[in-house]
């Protein structure tokens, strides 16, 4: 069971910064998506891992799994929900408007504005 | 129970939501309503910081849950400051945005403005880590959509790099807290503060890396070297008045580096004390001289004015990592400095390029502009204020941070970088300064091909189109002013910022108030 979460997790972050690291806008937004799996897994962890047990600490029962990180994940998982449809939108828009999903922006710069550069 | 000190977390997010929803197409009425929202919270946030000042540390507990079952709010001098700090900043810069007309140029300007403070003013009450990052994420996703307004290319693009690189740090903030509640299993600061003191010095290991990862999320957020990476583009791209807003986002980063590092994982604190501080101080000074030197080789006003950003940045993390309290009261004085000298020098970057037509930001003489010797002399100001030269707070607070480190172990290193980067940066303001105000070219010089958001449809500069060009002016000169008054009041702000770090410096005050129901 630990070495199952250890490896998911591992493998989770690995692809997840591999992606990351392309040049392309939706690989990146996909590998966005890994790590964050990758997160919630780790965090819901983070409370030791425990099958078949209460979340609640009662008279009679003698282990019991820690709900305070499941509340975590919750809230993670509602937030990187919301981030996700930012990311998605704004790379949309960022490609509608620059016809280019590339996510560096070298060669394409227009803040020095040197118009002799620029073919004037 | 104080209820006041939820005010400012509570109002801004009612008053975001109902100009979302009830005012969307009214502009004029979203202006009333924003500004006299910043009033009032300027106004609770002042209230508030006398009520800390007699130095009782007050905790508002959230769903009267107790400590540390439930979320705390936490007020203190130091949380108190970077409040009133947050208020001001973002007064000027509603004001700024409407006499420039900045708010019109997009959609909800206004409710993003409210939604981005409520994270901010979240951020510097909570006691509660979770809850840290949980502002933190309101906070960004209120700067995602500030960071693009009034869209463009290039802004959208560049507004991509920074949501991405921000997730990431956000991803990094889990694993973080993840591993801390592994090794505690608490999140509430000062219960964290005291499960970590009990931990024996050979099984803290884990414990150690969740204290660098959260170094690296506030690094992150305080635009730190190697992590930097997401701020020049970020803040050349963004509006002017949202630059000037993050100029506090930074500081986010800088206060919760405070916070922790002095509350959770102290400077008695043997597993982490030989760790943390000797990072930050080579993190900042690196980061300084690479901003300074940015300034220098900036081709773009607003490129330049994000270099300083950073240099400010380094200036204030190299005062902060040196974790005694003469250090941090002078890191604490460059805070408030750089957050009202920044916002001065993104606003006259921004009178600049409004002003120039298709000249735009780039560091080469143009024609005469429009009140061409008015925004000359705001730049001087700003130069004057941002490399630290007397009479400005600038020069106040790099003194003060000499004085203080003056004993430090590295003590040549440090004024040595400080030294040699100001003048650096004496050299950037004045190349800048003279390539654009200095020799102006002739009236009918033919202009550059103006690029996109740089004149209105008739080519004419942005600058015809100001509402109320007297209102964006009297903002700028009111933060010259106060940049002055901080110099002139540098003695008893001084003091006051004495008593913060006192109080900073005594974390059991703190850990009894929160954990006192107990």
């Amino acid at each position: 069971m630990e070495m199952l979460m250890a490896s998911a997790i591992g493998v989770l972050t690995a692809a997840g910064i591999y992606l990351v690291l392309r040049l392309r806008s939706f690989p990146v937004i996909l590998g966005l998506s890994l790590l964050t799996y990758a997160v919630n897994l780790f965090l819901f962890a983070s409370g030791r891992l425990a099958v078949n047990q209460p979340p609640i600490l009662r008279d009679g029962v003698h282990g019991y799994t820690d709900p305070l990180p499941q509340a975590l994940v919750l809230t993670a998982i509602v937030i990187s929900f919301g981030m996700s449809a930012v990311v998605v939108m704004l790379a949309l828009g960022a490609y509608l408007s620059a016809r280019d999903d590339g996510i560096d922006m070298d060669g394409d710069d227009d803040l020095a504005a040197d118009g002799t550069e620029r073919g004037q | 129970m104080n209820h006041w000190i939820i005010v400012p977390v509570l109002l801004p997010a009612v008053l975001a939501s109902v100009m979302v929803m009830s005012m969307r197409h009214e502009l004029a009425l979203q202006r009333v309503v924003s500004v006299a929202g910043a009033v009032a919270l300027l106004a609770v946030t002042l209230g508030l910081t006398v009520q800390a000042s007699s130095g009782a540390i007050q905790v508002y507990e959230l769903g009267n849950w107790p400590a540390p079952f439930g979320i705390v709010l936490v007020l203190d001098r130091l949380s108190a400051l970077m409040i009133v700090l947050t208020a001001v900043l973002a007064l000027m810069v509603l004001l700024y945005a409407i006499g420039t007309g900045w708010d019109s140029r997009g959609k909800h300007f206004h409710p993003l403005m409210h939604f981005q403070l409520m994270g901010i003013f979240g951020a510097f009450l909570t006691g509660d880590a979770f809850n840290l990052f949980v502002f933190f994420e309101v906070l960004l996703i209120a700067s995602y959509g500030l960071m693009i307004h009034a869209g463009g290319r290039m802004r959208l693009r560049a507004g991509l790099q920074y949501v991405v690189y921000n997730l990431l740090g956000s991803t990094l903030f889990l694993f973080a807290l993840g591993t801390l509640y592994a090794v505690t299993g608490t999140l509430n600061m000062a219960d964290l503060a005291l499960r970590i003191a009990e931990i024996p010095a050979a099984d803290a290991g884990l414990m150690r890396i969740g204290a660098i990862l959260l170094l690296l999320v506030f690094a992150v957020k305080a635009a730190l070297l190697p992590l930097h990476f997401w701020l020049p583009e970020t803040y050349a791209r963004a509006p002017a008045p949202v630059a000037a807003l993050f100029a506090i986002m930074t500081k986010v980063g800088a206060y919760a580096i405070l916070r922790v590092y002095t509350l959770i994982f102290g400077p008695d604190l043997p597993a982490t004390t030989a760790l943390v501080a000797p990072a930050i101080m080579v993190a900042a000074l690196v980061t300084l001289a690479v901003g300074m030197i940015g300034i220098l080789g900036a081709r773009e006003i607003g490129r330049l004015a994000a270099f300083a950003t950073i240099g400010s940045m380094g200036t204030l993390l190299i005062a902060a990592a040196g974790f005694t309290p003469a250090s941090t009261t002078a890191a604490l004085y460059y805070l408030v400095h750089s957050t009202i000298g920044g916002a001065l020098l993104f606003f006259t970057v921004d009178l600049v390029r409004e002003h120039r037509g298709a000249w735009a930001g780039a560091l080469r003489p143009g024609p005469r502009m429009a009140r061409h010797g008015i925004i000359a002399a705001l730049f001087f100001g700003a130069a004057i204020a941002t490399a630290g030269l007397p009479p400005l707070s600038g020069f106040v607070g790099k003194l003060l941070i000499l004085d203080a480190l003056r004993d430090a172990p590295q003590a040549g290193v440090i004024w040595t970088v400080i030294l040699a980067t100001s003048l650096l940066a004496l050299l950037g303001f004045a190349q800048a300064g003279s390539a654009v105000f200095w020799k102006p070219l002739a009236e009918d010089a033919t202009p550059p091909a103006a690029t996109e958001g740089t004149t209105t449809a008739n080519g004419a500069p942005l600058a015809h189109d100001h509402p109320a060009p007297a209102l964006a002016f009297a903002v700028v000169f009111a933060a010259l002013f106060a940049v002055a008054a901080l110099a002139v009041l540098a003695g008893p702000l001084t003091d006051y910022l004495a008593a913060i770090t006192a109080q900073l410096y005594l974390p059991g005050e703190y850990i009894d108030a929160v954990m006192a129901g107990r």
